[in-house]
C-alpha cells in the first residue's frame, strides 16, 4: 500500500514527459490518447483501491536541506487528501474520456492531452503535500499546467491574454501565499502539517500577535487560486480554454484546490486572537453575490457557468470562514465535492452544445430549442442545474444547507440572508440559461444543425449525473468531518435517512434555502420563459448595465496595471538612461574635459608662471608638513 | 591523486591551448575543433574535480601552496571548497557551450578562440587562488581577453561598449588594488585566509591605524575606505546598482557566446569576491552600512525589474534580468550578517539565505547563459531584428525553440521544478527570516520579473504568425544538443537540489560561523 500514493502521484507525470518526448506530432494522437487516458484511469482505479484500503499516514524522503532547516517531499492520506484524490482522478478520468471526443481532430492534440496530465500531475501533489512548501511548488505548477491550457489556441490574441492574465494574477495571490508560509515556518520552525498543528495544539499562542497577519496571507494564495474578489478577474477569461480544460480545471479541482488548502491548514486560521476566518467569510459571501449578479446578465453560456463557478466557490470560502469553535470546514469540502460533479457535468453540458454548434456559436441568445435536439445533453444538464441550484434531494442542495447551517446556529443572520440571497441568484441565472438555450424557440439558424453528442462524449455525462444526483445522501460531509477530528459515526445512516436528514436537524434552514431557490427559478420563469431578448436591462437600466459589464473591474484594473507599470518601468529607464548613464557617466566625462582644459591653461610656456607655480606649491607642502 | 596539482593544471588548460592556437595559427574550422576539445577537457576536468571532491567537508581540498615571494607575503596558494566548487564547475560547463555557440567567426577566428581560451582559465583561476596577488592578475587577466572580444567581434556600437566595459571594471579592479596595498602595508599579508582571521577578530582597524595613518583617519575609517574600495571592484562587476550602466549595452552587444560567458561566469565574479573576500575580511565594516547596501540591493532588484520591463529589445531586456537575478545574491550577502534577533532562529535563516546564494549563482549562470544562447539563435535567424515587436506567433514556425525557450523562461522566473525556484526560494526564506521587511520590499521583484517574462513569451511566440517569419527554421540536431544538456540539468536541479546543497551546505556553515561569531 505504501507504493500506491507514489504510483497515483507518479503516473500522470511519465503520461505527460512520454507524450511531450514521443507523441506530440499529429500521427501519434493515439499514443498521446492512451498514455493520457491510460494514466489517468489508472490512477483514478488506484485511488478507489487505496480508498477501500483505508490506508492513513505519512511518508516521505527529504528533498532539500540547508543547515538546519529542511523541507521533505512525500505523501499525506487522510480524511482530507483520500476523498479529493478520488474527485481529482475521478472527474479528471471522465474528462479526459470526454476530451478525447471533443478534440478530436484538433492539431494539437498531443499538446492538450499532455497539458492535462502535467496538470493532473500537480493537482494530486496539491492533495498529497505533507508540508506547506510541496503544496507551493505544486500550486506553482498547477498554475503553468492553468497557463498552457488557457493558452492551448495560441493563435487567438484573446487567448494569449487570458492565459498570462491568468498566472500573473495568480502570481499576485500566490506572493501573499509566499510570504505567509515564510512567516509562519519562522515563526512555527516546520511547515509540515503535522508538526505545525502540534505545536500549535502545545501552544496555541505561538502565531502570537501575527497570528490573523498569518492567517491572511495564507488565505491571500486561495484568493487567488480559488478566483476570490478582488483577484477573480482572471477565471472568466480562462474560459478562452477549450471546454474540458474549463470543467476540469476551471470549474471541478484546481479553482476548489484554494478550499482545499484553507481545509489542510485550517488549524493555522482558528488560533485564539485571529479574526482571520471572519474576513475569509466576508470575501467568500461578497464574491457569491458579485459574481451571481455578473453571472445573471451574461450571453456567453460558458462566462454564465464561470461566474457561477466563482460564486460557488464563494460559498465554499464562506464555509471555512463559518468554521471555528464547535464548528468544522467540512461543509466547505462537501460543497467542493458535489460542486466538482455537477459543474463538471454542466460545463461538458455546455462543451457539448458548443460541439454540436461546431464551435461556432456560444451566445445564448444565439440558441433555444436544444432540449428537443440534444435530449441526454438537456437531462444531464438540467439535473446539475437543479443540484447547483440546490433542489432535494439533488446533491448541491445537502452540500448548500450544510454550509448554511453553521451561520444559523452560530446566529449570524446577516450572513445567512446573503448566502440565502446568493442561492436566490443561482437560480436566477442558471434557469435564464436553460429556458433561454435548451427550451423556447430557435432564435438562430445555427440551431438546426445541432444533434446530439457521440459516446465518448455521452457517456461521462451520464456517468456525471450519477453522483450529482445521489451523492447528496452518501455521508461524504460525515467521511471529511473525521479529517477534522470527528469519530467515525457509530452506525451507518441509510441513503434515505440521509435525504430527510436536513428536514429533521433544521428544518428552517432547509426551508428557507428551498424557498431562496424556488423564487429564482420563479422569477426566470417570468423572465425568460419563451423570451426572444433579455427584458432585464429594460426593466432594470443601469445596474442590469454594471452587471452586463461586470463592474468594470478588468477594465480598471488594467488602467490601474498599465498606468504604474508603464510609468515605474519608464522611471526606471529614464533614470537608467539620463541619470545614471548621462548625468554620472557624462558628468565624470564632462569633469575630466574640465579638468583637462583648465589645466591647459595652466601650460603656458611661461617660465615666470611656472617658477611662481613652483615655488607656491613648495610653500604649501612646508605648510602642510609643519603644521602637522 | 592527490599529489596532482589539479586546479593548476585546470587552469593552465585552456591558457596553454589559446597560447597554442596563437602559435599555430590553424585555419577557423580547426581553430574551433582544438577550442572545443579543450573545452570539453576542462568539463572533464572540473568534474574529475567533482567527483574527487569530499563532499559534505567544509574545508579546503586539493590545496597547492608555494612560496612565490615570501618577503612580499606572496604565495601561490589554490584550493577549492564547496562554493568555489560549484563555479570552477560552472565555468566548465559555460565554456564549451560557449564555444560551440554560433558559427565560427569570419573575422581572425584564432584570435577568437585563444581569447575565449584565455578568458576560461581567468574564470578558473580566479575561483581557486587564495592569494591576493595572483588572484588580482586572473581577475585581470579574464577582463583583457573579454575587452577585445566585445570590441574586435562585437555588434553596433561595439567600440564605445568596450569601452565602457573597460573603463567601468577598470576603476573598480584599481579601486580594489589600492585597497589590498593599504591592507598588505597594514598587515603583510596577502593571503585571504589570513586577512579574513584578522578580519574577523577585529585586528584589521588596528593594523591600519599604526601603519597607514593616513592624515588623521581612524582606524575605522581607514578600515572602512579600505572596504569601499574593495566593494566597489566587486559591485561594478556584479553588478549592483548604481554600477550598472555599462551592463545593457555591454551584453548586447557582445556576440552570443560571450554575453553567455559574461552573464553567466564573469558575472560570478563579483558575488564570488563578495562572499569569498569582501564577507570574511570585513565582517565588521560590512554590518556597519548593511542598511545602505541593503537598500543598494533592493534597488537593484526592483528597478532592474523594472527596468527589463520597459525594454523592448531582447537582449537589453534579458540584460537587466541578469542584473535583477544576481540583485537576490547581493540581498544574501549583505543581510546575512546582521546580528539583530528576527523571527524564528537566525543560524537557520542564515543557512539558508547563503545555501539560497551560492545556489542562485550557479542557477542563474546556467539559466542566463542559456537564455542568450537561445537569443543569438533567434538573432541569428531573423537576420539581426531583435526587438519584441518584430516578432509573434513563432511556436508555431518553431515549436521545438519555442519549448526550449519556454522551459528556460520558466526556469528563470522561478517556477518550482526547475532551478531557479530553489535557490530564490531559499534567499527568501532566510531573508524573510532574518529581516521580514527586507523580504517584502524585494518581493515586487519576482512578481515584475514574472510580467516582463510572459510579456517577451506572449509577444514573440502566441498570437498570430508574422508572416515574415513563415519559413524560420527550427533549432537544427546541433543546435538541440547544445541546448538540451542545459535544460536537463536545470530540471534535475530544480527537482533534486540536495544533488549540489550537501556540497555547499558545509562551506556555507563554515563561512557563517566565521562572520557572525
Amino acid at each position: 500500500m505504501q507504493v500506491l500514493p507514489w504510483l497515483i502521484l507518479l503516473l500522470p507525470l511519465f503520461a505527460a514527459v512520454g507524450i511531450a518526448l514521443g507523441a506530440l506530432p499529429a500521427h501519434r494522437r493515439g499514443v498521446a490518447a492512451r498514455l493520457s487516458v491510460g494514466a489517468a484511469g489508472l490512477a483514478f482505479l488506484l485511488s478507489v483501491l487505496l480508498w477501500s484500503s483505508g490506508t492513513q499516514g505519512e511518508q516521505g524522503f527529504l528533498w532539500l536541506a540547508a543547515g538546519a532547516l529542511k523541507v521533505e517531499f512525500g505523501w499525506r492520506l487522510d480524511a482530507l487528501s483520500v476523498p479529493m484524490l478520488l474527485v481529482v482522478t475521478g472527474v479528471g478520468g471522465l474528462i479526459q474520456v470526454y476530451s478525447l471526443g471533443y478534440m478530436r481532430g484538433d492539431k494539437g492534440f498531443g499538446r492538450y492531452f499532455a497539458g492535462l496530465s502535467l496538470f493532473t500531475f500537480a493537482m494530486e501533489g496539491i492533495v498529497l503535500s505533507t508540508n506547506l512548501v510541496q503544496m507551493f511548488v505544486f500550486w506553482e505548477l498547477v498554475g503553468v499546467s492553468s497557463y498552457l491550457l488557457i493558452g492551448f489556441w495560441r493563435e487567438r490574441p484573446a487567448a494569449a491574454d487570458a492565459c498570462k492574465k491568468a498566472f500573473l494574477t495568480n502570481r499576485v495571490g500566490d506572493f501573499g501565499f509566499f510570504l505567509g508560509i515564510l512567516l509562519v515556518w519562522s515563526l512555527l520552525g516546520t511547515v509540515n502539517f503535522t508538526e505545525m498543528s502540534a505545536v500549535l495544539q502545545r501552544q496555541p499562542e505561538a502565531l502570537g500577535g501575527l497570528a490573523t497577519l498569518a492567517g491572511l496571507l495564507v488565505f491571500c494564495g486561495a484568493v487567488g487560486k480559488s478566483a476570490q474578489f478582488p483577484l477573480h478577474v482572471w477565471l472568466p477569461d480562462a474560459m478562452e480554454g477549450p471546454t474540458p480544460v474549463s470543467a476540469l480545471i476551471h470549474a471541478a479541482t484546481m479553482v476548489a484546490a484554494g478550499v482545499y488548502m484553507l481545509c489542510r491548514v485550517f488549524f493555522l486560521l482558528d488560533v485564539p486572537g485571529s479574526v482571520a476566518l471572519e474576513v475569509i467569510a466576508w470575501t467568500g459571501i461578497f464574491t457569491a453575490l458579485l459574481a451571481g449578479v455578473i453571472a445573471v446578465q451574461q450571453d456567453d453560456i460558458k462566462r454564465i457557468l464561470a461566474y457561477s463557478t466563482l460564486s460557488q466557490l464563494g460559498f465554499m470560502v464562506l464555509g471555512v470562514g463559518l468554521a471555528g469553535g464547535s464548528h468544522d470546514p467540512a461543509p466547505a469540502m462537501f460543497h467542493l465535492t458535489t460542486h466538482a460533479a455537477f459543474k463538471a457535468l454542466l460545463f461538458l453540458g455546455a462543451g457539448a452544445v458548443i460541439h454540436a454548434l461546431h464551435h461556432q456559436e456560444q451566445n445564448i441568445w444565439k440558441m433555444g430549442g436544444l432540449a428537443s435536439k440534444m435530449p441526454v445533453t438537456f437531462v444531464t444538464f438540467g439535473l446539475a442545474t437543479l443540484a447547483l441550484c440546490g433542489f432535494p434531494p439533488f446533491s448541491g442542495a445537502y452540500s448548500k444547507d450544510a454550509i448554511l447551517l453553521p451561520a444559523y446556529e452560530q446566529g449570524r443572520y446577516g450572513l445567512l440572508v446573503l448566502a440565502l440571497t446568493g442561492g436566490f441568484l443561482t437560480a436566477l441565472y442558471m434557469f435564464r440559461l436553460v429556458f433561454v438555450a435548451f427550451l423556447g424557440p430557435a432564435k438562430s439558424q445555427a440551431m438546426d444543425q445541432a444533434a446530439e453528442v457521440r459516446g465518448v462524449m455521452k457517456w461521462p455525462l451520464i456517468l456525471l449525473a450519477v453522483p450529482t444526483v445521489l451523492a447528496g445522501g452518501w455521508g461524504i460531509e460525515g467521511v471529511y468531518r473525521r479529517a477534522f477530528g470527528a469519530a467515525e459515526p457509530v452506525e451507518a445512516v441509510s441513503w434515505f435517512g440521509q435525504i430527510i436528514a436536513p428536514l429533521t436537524h433544521a428544518p428552517m434552514v432547509a426551508l428557507l434555502a428551498f424557498v431562496a431557490a424556488a423564487g429564482g427559478a420563479f422569477v426566470a420563469y417570468r423572465l425568460y420563459w419563451d423570451a426572444l431578448t433579455d427584458p432585464l436591462p429594460d426593466k432594470l437600466g443601469t445596474p442590469a448595465e454594471w452587471a452586463r459589464r461586470r463592474f468594470g473591474f478588468d477594465e480598471l484594473y488594467a488602467r490601474i496595471i498599465a498606468g504604474t507599470q508603464d510609468a515605474l518601468a519608464g522611471l526606471a529607464a529614464a533614470v537608467d538612461r539620463w541619470v545614471l548613464a548621462g548625468a554620472v557617466v557624462r558628468g565624470g566625462h564632462g569633469l575630466v574635459e574640465l579638468a583637462g582644459r583648465v589645466l591647459r591653461l595652466v601650460q603656458t610656456g611661461n617660465l615666470q608662471g611656472y617658477v611662481t607655480f613652483f615655488v607656491a606649491g613648495t610653500v604649501l607642502l612646508l605648510l602642510f608638513v609643519l603644521t602637522r | 591523486m592527490n599529489d596532482l596539482p589539479a586546479i593548476t593544471l585546470l587552469t593552465l588548460l585552456p591558457v596553454v591551448a589559446g597560447m597554442l592556437l596563437l602559435v599555430m595559427r590553424p585555419d577557423g574550422v580547426l581553430a574551433r575543433r582544438i577550442a572545443v576539445g579543450t573545452g570539453f577537457l576542462l568539463l572533464l576536468g572540473t568534474l574529475g574535480l567533482w567527483l574527487g571532491f569530499p563532499h559534505g567537508s567544509a574545508g579546503l581540498a586539493f590545496q597547492e601552496r608555494h612560496d612565490w615571494a615570501p618577503a612580499l607575503g606572496i604565495q601561490y596558494f589554490v584550493a577549492v571548497d564547496g562554493i568555489s566548487l560549484m563555479l570552477v564547475l560552472l565555468t566548465g560547463l559555460l565554456i564549451p557551450m560557449s564555444l560551440l555557440t554560433g558559427k565560427v567567426p569570419e573575422d581572425r577566428p584564432v584570435l577568437y578562440y585563444a581569447f575565449v581560451l584565455f578568458l576560461g582559465g581567468g574564470l578558473i583561476g580566479t575561483f581557486t587562488a587564495l592569494n591576493f596577488f595572483h588572484w588580482f592578475i586572473f581577475w585581470e587577466l579574464s577582463l583583457i581577453p573579454a575587452f577585445f572580444l566585445i570590441k574586435l567581434w562585437g555588434g553596433k556600437g561595439r567600440d564605445a561598449a568596450a569601452t565602457q566595459f573597460f573603463i567601468y571594471t577598470m576603476v573598480g579592479s584599481i579601486a580594489m588594488l589600492l585597497a589590498f596595498l593599504a591592507l598588505f602595508l597594514a598587515t603583510g599579508k596577502f593571503d585571504f585566509l589570513s586577512l579574513a582571521e584578522m578580519g574577523q577578530a577585529g585586528a584589521l582597524e588596528g593594523a591600519l591605524a599604526g601603519a597607514v595613518g593616513w592624515s588623521g583617519i581612524s582606524g575605522s575609517g581607514l578600515a572602512m575606505l579600505v572596504f569601499l574600495g574593495v566593494f566597489l571592484g566587486f559591485a561594478v562587476k556584479v553588478p549592483c546598482m548604481p554600477f550598472h550602466t555599462w551592463l545593457p549595452s555591454t551584453y548586447a552587444t557582445a556576440p552570443t557566446p560571450v554575453t553567455m560567458l559574461l552573464t553567466g561566469a564573469m558575472s560570478k565574479m563579483g558575488v564570488y569576491g563578495l562572499v569569498r573576500i569582501l564577507l570574511p575580511i570585513f565582517p565588521d565594516q560590512l554590518r556597519a552600512v548593511s542598511p545602505l547596501l541593503l537598500g543598494l540591493a533592493l534597488a537593484t532588484i526592483v528597478f532592474a525589474a523594472w527596468s527589463a520591463f520597459a525594454q523592448t529589445e531582447l537582449k537589453r531586456m534579458f540584460a537587466y534580468s541578469s542584473v535583477n537575478h544576481l540583485g537576490y545574491c547581493l540581498l544574501g550577502v549583505f543581510l546575512v550578517v546582521r546580528l539583530d534577533p528576527g523571527i524564528g532562529d537566525n543560524a537557520v535563516s542564515q543557512a539558508a539565505l547563503m545555501n539560497g546564494v551560492v545556489l542562485q549563482m550557479f542557477n542563474h549562470g546556467l539559466t542566463a547563459a542559456t537564455l542568450f544562447c537561445l537569443l543569438g539563435m533567434l538573432e541569428q535567424r531573423a537576420g539581426g531584428h531583435e526587438s519584441m515587436g518584430d516578432f509573434g506567433g513563432l511556436r508555431t514556425a518553431v515549436p521545438v525553440y519555442a519549448g526550449f525557450v519556454g522551459i528556460a523562461t520558466f526556469a528563470s522566473l522561478g517556477l518550482p521544478g526547475l532551478n531557479g525556484f530553489v535557490g530564490e526560494f531559499l534567499i527568501f526564506r532566510g531573508a524573510f527570516g532574518l529581516s521580514p521587511w527586507v523580504a517584502v520590499l524585494a518581493t515586487p521583484g519576482l512578481l515584475i520579473t514574472a510580467i516582463f517574462l510572459l510579456t517577451f513569451f506572449q509577444r514573440v511566440f502566441l498570437g498570430r504568425l508574422d508572416e515574415r517569419w513563415q519559413g524560420m527554421a527550427d533549432l537544427s540536431t546541433a543546435e538541440r544538443w547544445l541546448i538540451a544538456p542545459a535544460l536537463l540539468l536545470m530540471l534535475v536541479l530544480g527537482v533534486a537540489p540536495q544533488l549540489v546543497l550537501t556540497t555547499i551546505n558545509p562551506a556555507v556553515q563554515h563561512l557563517i560561523a566565521a562572520v557572525t561569531h
